[in-house]
């Protein structure tokens, strides 16, 4: 591959994959709101 | 009065059904090949500002305004506008928000079924030892419905995506999400490994599959101030985030209002990013510039990137040969088929959801009603998929109804709605910053953008109304059978316009009906 197209690809994937990464591991480490919330299975954890 | 009771089981859950109602089978179709003809690697100058200033701003917007309207009950765009503005015409902006999701689901499920067989033909070996022509004649010959095996997968289809629905969101569609898309994440990284891979020489490659990729991110910086290139780069986004549709809004209005709604638009709109750009674009170009090199692909491109899908890999599959081969095959139609079902299942909801809200139907009346419903809209793009009929619901259902609805979305939800008490909206809850730069971009860039992607497409869309494009094909033709097919083309053309008309227009209907219901109940409209 030359050289723009490598660092093109590079900086575009890796950028896309860190933010990506970043806020889905966002979403995980983020605890549940008090309930009532959204989610039902946060209803059952609670039972 | 509802018989809405539907929740989302988890967060993640909500996340991978709106992540898979963005990605669909033009992750790994269309961008690639938009890339391609539209200054290649310099392509993703445009499209990443078109995100950040189209996209993100249109994300945060659809998922604010669809928990707004849950907080009344609502989980469709009529009631949904309705409840943002007094004026009452917005109810009617909001049939485009159940419309598109019908007329596209009509002729998406089709092209799902397509992913279905070819699964199956993967399996049973039927594309093993035939030459290209041959795989590119099974398929003319599948939409010529030469057979009646065209029309089983896509009832099988039909069924399976009306069945899903009426297991509800936590129960079905959620469920198909949670396993459907890290499958295909799982089978996409699989075979992007293997086309980057692909060594000339190996398997009967003529090329690396590095040079498909540097064919393809090789950026033409000559092309970045074209505005066909800013165009192409606004309608992929469009495409790929699902937005203008009406789904969005649907699956946000299941969230509490308490909820964050920023930090899941950006986590689902990232990851269907990633699919995209990261996965979509290491499959098919690397892989067919390895077999057929760069002149070839630019060739079959032209037309899109389905041909090049359907027609072509199957073949380049085969060259692998063994179980190498069947397995990539499987890997690449059914990651089509995860692709395309959570989409189509997005499209079902917001159907069911009026239906559920307005006129009291249970869950699975509604998914059978939404199921019989596409079942009768897509019959003709089945039918008569080789008189146009399919391209001119994708015309007018998915590319000029989503542009029109988004643009009008936007005016109510910055100017009508206002800014002020819609920020409030997309910030309630946060579970991460919004960034304040947003606030003006919708009020201002985003309006502004949307304007003018829907002005520059005027041409093309009196263009299209006038048939010209069928019009110049008659007039090169000098075969007699040929003019009489362009003829009967578009006569089916204008009878499938007519018949979207129709279906906007009862859509109408019906929501006044709601309307007039609603005031005889005394039920909160505006």
């Amino acid at each position: 591959m030359n050289s723009s197209a490598l660092i093109m690809m590079l900086v575009t994937e890796i950028v896309v994959t860190v933010v990506t990464i970043y806020y889905f591991v966002k979403v995980l480490k983020t605890p549940p709101k008090p309930e009532p919330d959204s989610y039902s299975e946060n209803d059952e954890e609670k039972r | 009065m509802s018989n809405n009771k539907e929740a989302w089981g988890s967060r993640v859950g909500l996340i991978l059904a709106m992540a898979g109602n963005a990605v669909g089978l033009g992750n790994f179709l269309r961008f690639p090949v938009q890339a391609i003809q539209n200054g290649g690697g310099a392509f993703i100058i445009p499209y990443l500002v078109c995100f950040l200033l189209m996209g993100i701003p249109l994300l945060y917007v659809e998922w604010s305004m669809g928990r707004f309207g849950g907080k009344f009950g609502h989980h469709s765009t009529p009631f949904i506008l309705d409840s943002m503005d007094r004026r009452k015409f917005w109810k009617y902006v909001g049939v485009f928000g159940i419309f598109t999701n019908l007329a596209v689901a009509a002729y998406y499920c089709y092209l799902e079924s397509w992913t279905l067989s070819w699964v199956w033909h993967s399996v049973t070996g039927s594309f093993s030892g035939q030459s290209q022509e041959q795989v590119a004649s099974f398929f003319g010959s599948y939409i010529s419905l030469e057979t009646i095996e065209p029309i089983l997968f896509w009832i099988v289809c039909l069924f399976l995506n009306t069945w899903i629905l009426s297991r509800g969101l936590s129960g079905g569609v959620e469920k198909v999400a949670k396993i459907g898309m890290p499958l295909l994440i799982i089978f996409g990284a699989i075979l992007a490994f293997i086309a980057v891979t692909l060594k000339a020489g190996e398997h009967g490659a003529v090329n690396d599959g590095t040079m498909g990729l540097n064919f393809l991110w090789t950026p033409d910086f000559s092309t970045i101030w074209t505005p066909k290139v800013w165009l192409a780069a606004a309608g992929q986004i469009f495409f790929t985030l699902s937005i203008g549709m009406g789904s969005i809004q649907c699956y946000a209005s299941y969230v509490r209002s308490k909820d964050d709604i920023a930090l899941n638009a950006m986590s689902a709109g990232w990851m269907n990013g990633f699919v995209e750009i990261v996965l979509g674009s290491a499959i098919i170009i690397p892989i067919s510039v390895g077999y057929l090199g760069i002149d070839a692909v630019v060739e079959m491109t032209k037309n899109g990137g389905l041909g090049l899908g359907f027609k072509t890999l199957p073949y380049l599959f085969d060259q692998f040969g063994g179980i190498l081969g069947v397995m990539c095959g499987v890997f690449w139609f059914g990651l089509l088929f995860f692709a395309g079902i959570t989409s189509s299942l997005a499209m079902g909801t917001p159907c069911m959801g009026f239906l559920q809200d307005e006129f009291g139907w249970k869950r699975e009346n509604a998914a059978w009603a939404f199921g019989i419903a596409i079942l009768i809209l897509g019959l003709p793009t089945v039918l008569f998929f080789n008189y146009g009929v399919f391209d001119e619901y994708d015309y007018w259902a998915g590319t000029v109804s989503l542009v029109v609805f988004a643009l009008l979305e936007i005016i109510l939800f910055g100017w009508v709605f206002g800014m002020e008490k819609g920020w409030k909206e997309i910030t309630t809850g946060a579970d991460i910053k919004v960034p304040i730069v947003f606030k003006y971009i919708i009020k201002f860039v985003t309006p502004l953008m949307l304007g003018w992607v829907f002005i520059s497409s005027l041409p093309g869309i009196w263009s299209q109304i006038k048939n010209e494009a069928i019009d110049k094909q008659i007039l090169a033709a000098t075969d007699p059978a040929v003019i009489e097919q362009l003829n009967t083309q578009i006569l089916y053309v204008n009878i499938s316009r007519v018949g979207l008309l129709l279906v906007w227009l009862g859509i109408a209907y019906l929501v006044y009906i709601a309307y007039k219901k609603r005031i005889k109940e005394g039920r909160f409209t505006s």
